[in-house]
Formats: structure tokens, C-alpha cells, sequence
């Protein structure tokens, strides 16, 4: 461990962007090469089919619409969860962030009662071409969700220990930037899926 | 008598536009060669030159960064005379651009685990239709016998039968997996693609037999995917076509 | 033994944590280093079998073939399906635990911190887990042999719908996600350290043309590999949820219609493989081109020539590695049109190859060649380098593709390139960086014979496969002799197996050398190459942290024979 620090601390960034920083965002790039393939493919794909369903008649707009309310409040708690952090204000922090990470599991859970009504009727990834996209869009979506919850989860439980830690509040700016990526998703997958 | 076709170069050259094919082939070796041998020419002469020794000591000022580019322009422009002189005009004329169904012979071919299945209009020149819920060992390429134009369809298994003085028009396509028509003689090449339908045409200049491979893995039977095509004189081919029962009747009761 | 010095303050550390999961730089690349030589050695055992089929054909492979299960062959005679696995299972063990691995995970872990003077990499943490992720992705791999239906059976390109439909293949992808995740955490570090934690002075145009060829490598990884991690999701998709991603309507498998929904495309995945495929081959060629640089400029004695253009040259490779990926579909059946376009981008990328390789060369002129043996493979790799760029040209123009693309002439071509070229510079390496490993060197004597053996007999092996693409000869055939136009290259196989079986004898030098020399080589001093670079500013092997004290950089990274120099090399750390 004392090597990690020593690697973190003992040298100032060449570039002025701290390490953990610049590492987030190449990783969001990587994610963003993902996601563009995914679209790519659902474009490719829509553009080839002889008749596409419409997402606004088959799937249900009312619970993608609250969900993306949902989404977009946890970006906003997120927001104040990392302005809390660094204005040391360690309650509200707590509060904003359990906040997010509840939003989160609002959204996965309407997220399965609206999976749950698509298996009801027998539909799975493998009845079309229009469901094998939405299963595995949103599918792939809700895994990077439980991955953002978990992160700030794990951030929510170190906060009792490493909230004077220097990189601590860093830390929650990386999982904040993470977390938008993910709102950002959804905001491009709703549309796509639902209303076009 | 095919042996002969086959040796340690490339195979005879059999169709129109074989001859383009080998021209290229040819020139891109012959400069490959040229510049591999000039440059092994003076890369073993710096290696002598300027191997380490005692008192020697190198130089350490660096020139000529500018003329050092001269290799590149004369790759760039080799390379741009290959693309617009020979590449793409020859490309257009043997995959793009494909001869009217008038003047050739129109037949489909189909790519299966392992084999080419041939599909010949039969005399009333018309596909019948197929669909992929009929196939079955006696009807391979799945002919609709409730099409009237299926009922003269003519289907050969690995023999490909085609006259000699017009070119053949074939639609290619596959019931399973990615296969890859090849005619070494011809220089054809042509991906298999289960859901589309790729045009392929070439135009035979000698009569024979001449061996279609399959060239893109298709399976643990992929080595023995092979067929041929006979190309016949004219009448000959007449004769052949006449010859043949419909696929879909073969005893002709 | 490193750690004398520093473990005076740290804790004396538990072994499995020093040399296991360490977060030590030199730890993991050496790691990365030894298991990625052991994957290229697994994946050339696998060639050695395939290739007795090839010469062969039909006849029980000798000595190994009674310890090979029945069901794959039986009296020793292989399988066509077990033909087809060990194919495809040896392209994709080459490429991505093999080369990779070694290139990136292996040379640029343990160098690039060294060589930018830094006291280790970003995220140590990250960089462990980096690599065993990479182990499990290996070991899933490997264990898909004994897997019911054996392994992946498609290529190591696995085109559906073949790849859809056969045994094996849930395991290659799934391992391929590991593989690929491990690629990018790596990426994610290698740039975040060349960019932040370079010593002070060492400036971006200071950097050893090895950093850059590292920096480069992993953005093409960070970008290129999300896309194939995609495209490999959706083919698990399909093959264990039954989706038709890859599956167009209407497909009769050996005349059973297959009962899924339809809708998609086989050419999709094309697209997507080749769109990460091909800067991947820059991903294998690039830290090879950094290696032979280093090699060259060392033993010449002198700048390295167009240091300037070398580095525009690999940026401009990696943008442009980018526009060219279907010139590998040509005939796959996208729009004829389409074609030219690539075909122009396609040629486009081989003027900075060319630019680099001219360089490479004019940095001998006014040199002081110092035959050493890393010297030996950098020089080898120059003309045989070239000859696999040179063969790319017949395959890069649409119209002579049709008659070469997927025979023998591909493989000699891309073989001549990343064996011949890529490895051939990584074993050189290995000579080069040996002391700084090890504090020890490799036996020249060995090191020469070891070179000579393995630079013969790759040309015996791959300069046939030209011969024989231009006779027609398809890739990837069970059994070469059971179509007439391929019979009369048919000896030509034969050549090629004997000089394989050959370059496996021709490695045991190199083996027992390295092993030999790690614990009883003789000992070399801090700097045995009279090298500039920074990685010879610290003791070998280097302590843990690397540097005494943070490193200065007063100058470039090439500084050999400066004139009114006390001694013809100038370190970039030294002030005068």
C-alpha cells in the first residue's frame, strides 16, 4: 500500500490534471466507444429491417419517462453530495449521497417491473430484432447503474474513515463524472428505444 | 487433363479479366522486388561501411531530414498511380459494373455445409421461388413446387455447366454460414453471405474443367467444400442444358 | 534482493505479496513478460500439431499424438473440428495473450516508468489487477479445451453465423471480455503515467521513441477494444440468450431450419472485429518499432535519424488505423464502392511505415555499428519488417485481392509482419533490457546462435506461404490435399512444418539462456550499453521506487557522439 501512496503523492501531476482525474476520463472515453458501438449497431440494424415496432406502442413510455426523472434528480444529488464534500460539510454529504445511491435502486427497480411485464408476455431478448436491442441496451445500461452504486456505495462507507484523506473528496468528483456518463446513456437510450 | 491447369505459379488464366488480375499481380511483384533488392543493396552497404571501428567514432549531426522524404513521395506516388490508373478502374469493370442478363447466362448459386448447389432457370428462363421451409435432402435449394416457373427449375450439386463466348451472370448466396466462391483460373473471389444476394459475373475464354474452392472457413468440412465448372462449347452446353430433368421432377413422369 | 535498501523503512514485505500481487511496476511487467512468452510458446506447441496435418495430412501425429484424447484424435490422426480449434485457438493466443501481453504489458510495464523517470506507474493497484485479470482471461481460454465440444473452432476472427452455431465459442468470448478489460485498464494507465508522472524536464519531445510507440499503442487499445467488447456481448447475446444480432432471416443449418427471430447481419460483426482488428496490428508492431529504435540508436552510436518524423509518423499511424479496417472485407460483400474508399486510406497508412522504416535505416549512415545481439534482431527486423509491408501491397489494392484474399499469401504477409517483425524485436529486447532486469547478461555466444536459428528458419517457414497463395491455395484447410489446385504446392507445406519443428529447437538457446543467465550470468554493470536513456540512470535491477532521488532531464533522449564529449554517449539526466 505505501508504494500506492508513494506513487499519488509524491509527485506533482506533469499536465495539472490529477491522476485520478485524467484516468476517469480516458476511461469514459472507452465507455463512450462502447456505447457509439451499440448505437451504431442499433442503427445499422433498424435502417436494414423491413419493419420496426413502435417503442412508443410496445414499450411502456410512462415508467421510462419517470425513470429518467429518476436519473436526472441523482445527478442533481450527486452534484450536491460532491459540492457538500468540499465544503466539509460531512451530514448533508451523507445525506446526498445515500440519496443517489437510493434514486439508483428506485431506477433498477422500476427497471424490473418493467422487465417483469416483457417476460409476463412471453417476450425475451430472442422474440425480435427491436427486443434483442432494448434487452441488451438497457441490459448493459442497468449493469454500469449497480456498478455506479456500488462505487458510491463504497465511497458512502469509506466516508466515515477517509473524509480527511486528501484524494477523498477527488474521489467523489471521479464517481460523480461516472455517474453523469451513465445518466448521459440513458438520456440517448430513451429516445432511441421509446419515442423514435 | 486439369492437372495441367495447376502448378507452382499462378493457375492458367481462364476468364476476361484474368489476364488485368495477373498484370497487377505481376507489376506490384516485379516493383516489390526492384525496391527490395536496392534497398538491401545499400542497407548492406551501410552495415560494411559504417560497421564500429577503432578510432572511428560516428557523427552526430544529422542532414538530409528533407531528402529522407524522397522514398516516401515516390510510395505515395507509386501508390496513387496503382489506385487510379489500375485499382479502381479495374475493380469497377470486374465488380461493380456487371453485364446485362440478355447477354449472359443468369444462374444461382447457393453456398451450403459443404457444397455449391447451382440453380439453372430451366426453360421458361424464370427462378421459381424458394423458401427456406421446404428444403429437404430431395430438394436442396427448398423450389416452391406450387410456382409454375419452379416446375422447370434445374439444380446440379458442385457441377457448374456454362457456355464459353458469353459471360455468366450468378447471384450468390448462402443457406448457412459465410462461404467464399473461388475460381483460381478465373481469378474470381466472391464472399457467400447467408441474407444477401451478391452479384458475380465473369466471362470463361477457354472450354474445360476448372476447380471452384471455397475460400472462407466454413466448418470442419471446409477443406472438402469444392466443385467444378465445366465450360463448354456453345452447342455443347445447349446439349447439356437440354439433358438435365427438373429439380423438381426428376424421373419426368 | 532490490529491496535492501528501502526495506529498512517499509515492513519486510510477505514473499506472496513482493513477487505475487505485487503493485511493484517491474514485478508485474516481469510477470507479464514470462506468462505472455509462455502463451507464445502454448500457441506455437499448437502450431507444431496443426502443422504436422498440413505436411502430412491424415497421418497420426508422432510422439504427442498417443497423449491426445480420442475424441479429438483418434489413433493420433486430428480431427477436422480439432483442426479448426487449434487454429483458431492459435491465432487468438498469439495475438492476445501472446504478443500484446508482451509488448505492452510486459515491455512497456517494466520500461516506460523507468525511461520517463518516474517511481513507478499511475495506478499500481490498478496495473496488478490489469494483469490478473489477464491470467484469468488466459486460463478461461485455455480451459475451453476441455470443455465439452472442445474449444472455438471459427478463427480467431469467429465470422457468424459459423461462430453463432459452433461449439466452443461462449468460452473464447467470454475469456475475450477478461482479455479486453485487462487491455483497458492497462491503456487507462499507460497514458495517465506518460502524461503525468514524466520527470522534470523530460518533456514530450524529449520522450525515447519507445514511450511514444507505448503512448500511442494505448490509445489505439483505449479506443479500438470497446467496440470488439461489444460486438463480442452481442455474439454471447446470441449465442446464449438465442438473439439474431449476427443471424439474418431464413438460415438452414445442414437442412434444419434454425429457430431464431432473424433480423440481423453477419457483416456486422466484420465491421466491428475489423474496426478493433486493425489497430491492433499497429497495437502489435508499434512497441516493436520502439524497441529496434532504442537498439539502433544505442548501437550506432549516434542521434537517431528524423526522431521528428518517427513521431509524426506513429501518430499519423494511429489515426489513420482507424479508416482502413474494411480493407479487410473487400469481398465480404459490402457496397463495391465502399472498396475504393478504403482502398485509398489503406494506402495512404503505408507511407509513415515507409517514412519510419527509412529512418530507421538512414540512422546507420555515419554510424559506428556495434554488432551487439539486441543489435542482431534490430537489424533483422528492418528488411524482414519490410518484406511483410512490401507483401501488403498486392493485398491492400482491391483487384489483386480478389485472387489473394484468404489464401497462404495473407498469412506469409501477416506473419512476415509480426513475427518476423514484431517478435523478432521483442526477443530482441529481451537481450537488450536482460541487465536491467537481472543485473545480469545473456551469453552472447547462445544469443547469436539463438538469432541466426530463429531468423532462418521463420523466412523457411513463412516465405513458401507466398509461393503458395500465388498458386491459389485457400487458408485454413483441414486437409491441403483434397483440392487439385492446391496439390502441386503441396511439398511446400512440408517445407514450412520442418522449419517450424526447427524454430522450436531454435528457441531452446534462448530458454536456457535466459534462465541460465538469471541466476548465474555474468554481472553487468549499471549501464553495460553506454545507453543515454533514463532507464540506465538507476541500479539494476532498479529498487523499489527506482530512483534515488528524482531524476533531471537536461536533453533528448539520442545524445551519442556529441562532439567535445568526454565520452561518446551524454545521459539525459547528466548536467554538463
Amino acid at each position: 500500500m505505501s508504494s500506492t501512496a508513494h506513487a499519488e503523492h509524491l509527485q506533482e501531476p506533469v499536465t495539472g490534471i490529477p491522476n485520478g482525474k485524467l484516468g476517469i476520463w480516458l476511461f469514459l472515453a472507452s465507455e463512450v466507444m462502447l456505447f457509439s458501438t451499440l448505437f451504431t449497431t442499433y442503427i445499422i440494424l433498424r435502417v436494414a429491417a423491413p419493419e420496426w415496432p413502435r417503442g412508443w406502442e410496445v414499450l411502456n413510455v410512462p415508467l421510462a419517462m419517470t425513470n429518467t426523472f429518476v436519473l436526472i434528480t441523482s445527478s442533481v444529488t450527486m452534484v450536491l453530495a460532491y459540492a457538500k464534500a468540499v465544503t466539509r460539510e460531512k451530514a448533508a454529504f451523507n445525506k446526498y449521497l445515500g440519496l443517489t445511491i437510493a434514486l439508483g435502486f428506485v431506477f433498477l427497480g422500476i427497471k424490473a417491473i418493467e422487465y417483469g411485464a416483457k417476460f409476463e408476455h412471453r417476450i425475451a431478448p430472442s422474440t425480435s430484432i427491436f427486443y434483442a436491442i432494448y434487452f441488451t441496451t438497457t441490459g448493459l445500461h442497468g449493469l454500469h447503474v449497480i456498478g455506479g452504486i456500488i462505487a458510491n456505495s463504497v465511497l458512502l462507507w469509506l466516508s466515515n474513515k477517509q473524509w480527511d484523506h486528501p484524494l477523498f473528496v477527488g474521489r467523489i468528483e471521479y464517481a460523480g463524472l461516472y455517474w453523469h456518463f451513465v445518466d448521459i446513456v440513458w438520456i440517448f437510450l430513451f429516445p432511441a428505444l421509446y419515442l423514435l | 487433363m486439369t492437372e495441367s491447369n495447376y502448378g507452382w505459379g499462378l493457375p492458367t488464366a481462364a476468364s476476361t479479366f484474368a489476364k488485368e488480375i495477373d498484370f497487377g499481380i505481376y507489376l506490384i511483384h516485379a516493383a516489390m522486388f526492384a525496391i527490395f533488392i536496392l534497398w538491401g543493396i545499400f542497407f548492406v552497404y551501410l552495415l560494411i561501411r559504417y560497421r564500429a571501428r577503432p578510432g572511428v567514432a560516428a557523427k552526430h549531426e544529422e542532414h538530409g531530414i528533407l531528402a529522407s522524404l524522397i522514398p516516401d513521395f515516390i510510395v505515395l506516388a507509386f501508390e496513387l498511380c496503382l489506385i487510379f490508373l489500375y485499382a479502381i478502374p479495374s475493380w469497377s469493370r470486374i465488380k461493380v459494373e456487371t453485364p446485362g442478363a440478355q447477354d449472359s447466362l443468369t444462374v444461382e448459386v447457393t453456398a451450403e455445409q459443404f457444397a455449391w448447389d447451382i440453380h439453372y432457370p430451366g426453360p421458361d428462363g424464370k427462378f421459381g421461388r424458394r423458401d427456406p421451409a421446404l428444403v429437404h435432402a430431395s430438394n436442396v435449394l427448398g423450389l416452391d413446387p406450387n410456382d409454375p416457373s419452379a416446375l422447370d427449375d434445374i439444380v446440379t450439386v458442385n457441377e457448374m455447366h456454362i457456355p464459353l463466348g458469353r459471360p455468366t451472370l450468378m447471384g450468390l448466396t448462402s443457406k448457412d454460414v459465410i462461404h467464399s466462391f473461388f475460381v483460381p483460373d478465373f481469378r474470381i473471389k466472391q464472399d457467400a453471405v447467408p441474407g444477401m444476394r451478391i452479384p458475380v459475373w465473369f466471362e470463361p475464354t477457354k472450354t474445360g474443367k476448372f476447380e471452384i474452392g471455397c475460400a472462407q472457413l466454413c466448418g470442419f468440412g471446409h477443406a472438402l467444400m469444392r466443385g467444378d465448372v465445366f465450360v463448354h462449347a456453345p452447342k455443347e452446353f445447349e446439349n447439356w442444358l437440354v439433358d438435365q430433368k427438373p429439380a423438381l421432377n426428376p424421373t419426368g413422369k | 534482493m532490490a529491496d535492501k535498501k528501502h526495506s529498512d523503512h517499509h515492513q519486510e514485505q510477505h514473499w506472496v505479496w513482493k513477487y505475487v500481487f505485487s503493485v511493484d511496476h517491474k514485478v508485474i511487467g516481469l510477470q507479464y513478460l514470462i506468462t505472455s512468452f509462455l502463451f507464445l510458446l502454448f500457441g506455437f506447441g499448437l502450431l507444431m500439431l496443426l502443422r504436422w496435418q498440413l505436411a502430412y495430412p491424415g497421418q497420426p501425429v508422432p510422439l504427442f499424438g498417443r497423449f491426445l484424447p480420442e475424441a479429438l484424435a483418434p489413433g493420433g490422426v486430428l480431427m477436422p473440428h480439432f483442426y479448426n480449434a487449434l487454429g483458431a485457438m492459435h491465432g487468438t493466443i498469439m495475438v492476445f495473450l501472446g504478443m500484446v501481453p508482451l509488448g505492452v504489458g510486459g515491455y512497456g510495464n517494466y520500461i516506460l516508468p523507468l525511461q520517463i523517470g518516474a517511481p513507478d506507474m499511475a495506478f499500481p493497484r490498478l496495473n496488478m489487477m490489469s494483469y490478473w485479470v489477464y491470467v484469468v482471461g488466459g486460463i478461461l481460454m485455455l480451459s475451453s479445451f476441455f470443455i465439452p465440444g472442445g474449444a472455438a473452432q471459427s478463427g480467431w476472427t469467429s465470422y457468424p453465423p459459423l461462430a453463432d452455431i459452433s461449439p466452443g465459442q461462449t468460452m473464447w468470448l467470454v475469456a475475450m471480455i477478461f482479455v479486453i478489460t485487462s487491455s483497458l485498464l492497462g491503456s487507462i494507465n499507460f497514458i495517465v503515467t506518460t502524461l503525468n508522472m514524466r520527470a522534470q524536464g523530460m518533456t514530450l519531445s524529449k520522450m525515447p521513441i519507445f514511450v511514444w510507440g507505448q503512448l500511442v499503442t494505448a490509445v489505439l487499445l483505449l479506443l479500438a477494444f470497446p467496440p470488439l467488447e461489444a460486438a463480442a456481448v452481442l455474439q454471447v447475446m446470441d449465442r446464449v440468450f438465442g438473439t439474431s444480432f449476427y443471424l439474418p432471416t431464413g438460415l438452414v443449418i445442414f437442412g434444419q431450419t434454425l429457430d431464431v427471430s432473424g433480423g440481423g447481419h453477419p457483416l456486422l460483426w466484420q465491421h466491428l472485429f475489423w474496426f478493433l482488428a486493425h489497430p491492433e496490428v499497429y497495437v502489435l508492431i508499434l512497441p516493436a518499432i520502439g524497441i529496434v529504435a532504442e537498439i539502433i540508436a544505442n548501437n550506432t552510436r549516434k542521434p537517431l535519424f528524423g526522431y521528428k518524423e518517427i513521431v509524426a509518423s506513429m501518430l499519423f499511424l494511429g489515426v489513420m488505423s482507424f479508416l482502413v479496417w474494411a480493407h479487410h472485407m473487400y469481398l465480404a460483400g459490402m457496397s463495391s464502392k465502399l472498396s475504393n474508399f478504403f482502398l485509398v486510406t489503406t494506402l495512404i497508412i503505408s507511407v509513415p511505415s515507409v517514412a519510419i522504416l527509412t529512418c530507421l535505416i538512414l540512422s546507420l549512415r555515419g554510424a559506428s555499428i556495434r554488432y551487439s545481439v539486441p543489435m542482431l534482431f534490430a537489424l533483422a527486423f528492418l528488411p524482414l519488417f519490410g518484406i511483410g509491408g512490401l507483401t501488403g501491397l498486392p493485398l491492400g489494392l482491391t483487384t489483386t485481392d480478389i485472387y489473394l484474399h484468404d489464401t497462404y499469401y495473407v498469412i506469409g504477409h501477416f506473419h512476415y509482419v509480426v513475427v518476423t517483425g514484431s517478435l523478432i524485436a521483442l526477443m530482441g529486447g529481451v537481450y537488450y533490457w536482460f541487465p536491467k532486469w537481472f543485473g545480469r547478461r545473456m551469453d552472447d555466444f547462445w544469443g547469436k546462435v539463438h538469432f541466426w536459428g530463429t531468423v532462418i528458419t521463420m523466412n523457411g517457414i513463412f516465405f513458401p506461404m507466398f509461393i503458395q497463395g500465388l498458386a491459389g491455395v485457400q487458408r485454413r484447410l483441414y486437409d491441403p490435399t483434397a483440392q487439385a489446385h492446391n496439390l502441386p504446392t503441396q511439398p511446400l507445406n512440408v517445407v514450412s512444418s520442418v522449419f517450424a519443428w526447427l524454430l522450436f529447437l531454435a528457441q531452446i538457446p534462448f530458454i536456457w539462456n535466459f534462465f541460465y543467465s538469471m541466476f548465474k550470468g555474468k554481472k553487468s554493470e549499471e549501464n553495460p550499453w553506454k545507453a543515454t536513456t533514463l532507464e540506465w540512470a538507476c541500479p539494476s535491477p532498479p529498487p523499489h521506487g527506482n530512483f534515488e532521488t528524482p531524476p533531471k532531464v537536461y536533453r533528448g533522449p539520442y545524445e551519442y557522439s556529441v562532439p567535445g564529449a568526454k565520452t561518446d554517449w551524454t545521459p539525459q539526466h547528466v548536467e554538463t
